[in-house]
C-alpha cells in the first residue's frame, strides 16, 4: 500500500497540486486513519465480500469509482446544500451514480456487472462513502475531497484484499479461483471431468478450514490486521 | 451568496429539484439503455439453454447457435399438457416474473397439495400459468430443457435442466442466482456443482417421481442426489424444491416419452422373437431333415 504514496512523492515536484498536505490526504487513510482497521466504517461490506480475492476487488474498484465521483460531487454543490436535508442530499447523490454505473454496465459489460449485482445494494449502504461526505467532501474544495475519497477506497480496497486473500486461501484452497494447494475429490479439472482423486495436500491429508468462509472469520481476519497494525503504529497505542 | 441556504422555502426547492435531475437522468439513461440490456438479457438465456445441454456459446453468437439447435418450443399448462395456442412464445415466457407475481405464494401454500395447488395454477392470472419448455437436439437425439425458477436465500434462484429422450434421464443443468452469498450459495452457478447432475435420474426404479435432491455429503451412490455446498444450505435446498416442484409440473410429458420409449422398445423386443422364432424353426426343420 505504501507504494501508491511513494509514486505520489516523486510526482512532487512537478505537480503543485500534491502537497504535503493532499498527499497525507491518500496516505493518511492507507495507515494512520484507516476507514476499517482504525475508524471501523465499512465492516458490513467487509464481511460480506470477502470469500473471494475476484469480488473483493471488484466491490473495491466500484467503491473506488463511487467514492471519487461522489466526494467530488458533494464538494462541488457545498455550498448550495441546504444543511438540514444534507444526509438525504448525500444518499441520493451516491444512490444515483451507483444506479447509472450499474445501467451502463448491464448494457456494455453484462459480465461485469453480474459479478456486481450482490455489491450494487452494499455500496449505497457503504458507511465509509457516507462518511467522508459527510465529514471531508462538505467542507473541502473539490480536488482535496478527490484525493480523500480515492485515499479511503484505496485504504478500503487494501484490508478488502488482504482480507479475502486469506480466507480464500484457507477457505477454499483458492485464489482468484485458481487451486494452490491441489485438487479435491469431486473438483472440476481443466478438461472438463470432475477429479476422483485427491492431489497436492489434499492428498497429504489436509482440509480446507470450513470456519473461514463463513463471515465470523472475516471478523477475526480484520481483529489480527487490527492488532498487526497497532502493535507496530505507536501514534494508535490507547493509553 | 444572497440566497439563504437553510431558509425553508430554498430547502423544499432544493429538494425538489434535485429529484426532478436525478429521476431524468435516470431515466433517459434507463430508455437509452433498455434495447442493449434486453439484448444481453436473452443472449444470456440463449446462453444458458445451451449450456444445459453441453454446448458452451460466446454471448454474441447464442441466439443463432441456438436457432440452430431448436427442433421445438413447447408451452405446458399446469396438468403438463402441451397449450396449443399458448398466449405467448415459450421463448418470451417470463417464468421469474410470474414467480414473483404469485406463483411462489401457490407453491409455499400447497406445496403438500398437488391437486389443489394445479388448480390454484390453473386459475391464475389470464388462462392459467403456461411453463415453457424447449426441444433441442444434441447429437441427433432430442432433448428437453425445462427453466425453473425458486428461492435461494437471499434471493431467487434459476436454472434449467435437461432431460434425455427416455424422460428421466438428466443430460445437464445448469443454475444461476441473483444474490447468493459468494463463496457459498453463490457456487450453484459453478460447473463443479452443475456437473455431478449428468446421468443422474428423476424417476427411481418403481418408477416413481423422486426429482434430485442437493444433500449435504450424502449423494454416495445414489442416482437422484448430488452433494450440496458446505455452508450453501439454504441455497442448496431452495434448488432441490425448486427441481422436485418444477419437474412435477412437467411429469406427465415425462412419462409419455417414458411410454413412447417403453413402446418403442417392445416392438424392438418382439421383432427379436420373431426373427429368433424364424431361426429355431429352421434348425428344427434342418434336425427334421438330417433325421430323415
Amino acid at each position: 500500500m505504501s507504494e501508491a504514496a511513494v509514486a505520489e512523492k516523486v510526482k512532487e515536484p512537478k505537480e503543485p497540486l500534491f502537497s504535503k498536505k493532499n498527499r497525507a490526504l491518500i496516505s493518511n487513510p492507507l495507515d494512520d486513519d484507516n476507514p476499517i482497521t482504525v475508524q471501523v466504517l465499512g465492516i458490513c461490506s467487509a464481511l460480506a465480500i470477502t470469500v473471494q480475492l475476484k469480488q473483493a476487488v471488484v466491490m473495491s474498484v466500484s467503491v473506488l469509482f463511487v467514492m471519487a465521483a461522489g466526494n467530488v460531487i458533494v464538494s462541488l454543490m457545498r455550498n448550495l446544500i441546504p444543511n438540514r436535508i444534507r444526509i438525504i442530499v448525500q444518499l441520493v447523490i451516491v444512490a444515483a451514480l451507483v444506479i447509472l454505473v450499474d445501467q451502463v454496465l448491464k448494457a456494455y459489460v453484462y459480465d461485469v456487472s453480474k459479478a456486481l449485482s450482490v455489491f450494487v445494494g452494499l455500496i449505497i449502504t457503504n458507511c465509509i462513502i457516507m462518511g467522508r461526505l459527510e465529514a471531508f467532501a462538505l467542507a473541502n474544495k473539490p480536488w482535496p475531497a478527490f484525493l480523500d475519497g480515492i485515499g479511503n477506497a484505496f485504504a478500503y480496497g487494501g484490508i478488502l484484499v488482504i482480507v479475502s486473500f486469506v480466507r480464500e486461501l484457507f477457505g477454499s484452497g483458492k485464489i482468484w479461483g485458481f487451486s494452490v494447494l491441489g485438487e479435491k475429490v469431486g473438483a472440476l479439472l481443466a478438461d472438463g471431468t470432475l477429479a476422483t482423486e485427491a492431489t497436492g495436500l489434499y492428498a497429504m491429508g489436509y482440509v480446507d478450514n470450513g470456519l473461514m468462509i463463513l463471515p465470523p472469520m472475516a471478523l477475526i481476519t480484520v481483529g489480527a490486521l487490527i492488532w498487526i497494525q497497532r502493535a507496530r503504529n505507536p501514534k494508535l497505542i490507547e493509553a | 451568496m444572497a440566497v439563504d441556504v437553510n431558509s425553508n422555502k430554498y430547502t423544499f426547492i432544493f429538494a425538489a429539484g434535485m429529484v426532478i435531475v436525478v429521476a431524468t437522468v435516470l431515466a433517459i439513461a434507463s430508455e437509452f439503455l433498455k434495447p442493449m440490456q434486453k439484448e444481453n438479457v436473452a443472449n444470456e438465456k440463449c446462453q444458458n439453454i445451451l449450456s444445459s445441454i453441453g454446448i458452451e456459446a460466446e454471448a454474441a453468437d447464442a441466439a443463432s447457435a441456438y436457432e440452430e439447435n431448436l427442433v421445438k418450443a413447447l408451452v405446458l399448462d399446469a396438468n403438463g399438457q402441451v397449450v396449443s395456442e399458448p398466449k405467448f412464445g415459450a421463448f418470451n415466457i417470463n417464468i421469474l416474473k410470474d414467480y414473483k407475481a404469485g406463483l411462489s405464494t401457490i407453491y409455499k401454500a400447497n406445496s403438500d397439495d398437488m391437486e389443489a395447488m394445479k388448480t390454484a395454477l390453473l386459475a391464475f392470472g389470464d388462462g392459467g400459468v403456461n411453463y415453457p419448455m424447449f426441444i433441442l437436439s444434441k447429437a441427433g437425439e432430442d432433448v428437453y430443457v425445462v427453466p425453473m425458477v425458486g428461492t435461494g436465500l437471499w434471493g431467487p434462484v434459476w436454472g434449467y435442466v435437461t432431460v434425455a429422450g427416455d424422460g428421466k434421464t438428466v443430460v445437464g443443468a445448469v443454475f444461476d442466482h441473483k444474490s447468493e452469498t459468494p463463496g457459498l450459495g453463490a457456487e450453484i452457478n459453478q460447473a463443479s456443482f452443475q456437473k455431478p447432475f449428468e446421468g443422474k435420474t428423476i424417476f427411481d426404479e418403481s418408477g416413481e417421481f423422486t426429482g434430485i435432491k442437493v444433500t449435504k455429503g450424502g449423494a454416495k451412490g445414489s442416482n437422484h442426489a448430488v452433494d450440496a455446498i458446505s455452508g450453501g444450505t439454504i441455497t442448496s435446498n431452495g434448488v432441490t424444491e425448486m427441481i422436485y416442484r418444477t419437474l412435477k409440473i412437467y411429469e406427465p410429458y415425462f412419462r409419455e416419452l417414458q411410454a413412447e420409449t417403453e413402446t418403442t422398445e417392445v416392438v424392438q423386443l418382439s421383432l427379436g422373437s420373431a426373427t429368433l422364432a424364424l431361426n429355431v424353426e429352421q434348425i428344427v426343420d434342418g434336425i427334421e431333415l438330417s433325421a430323415e
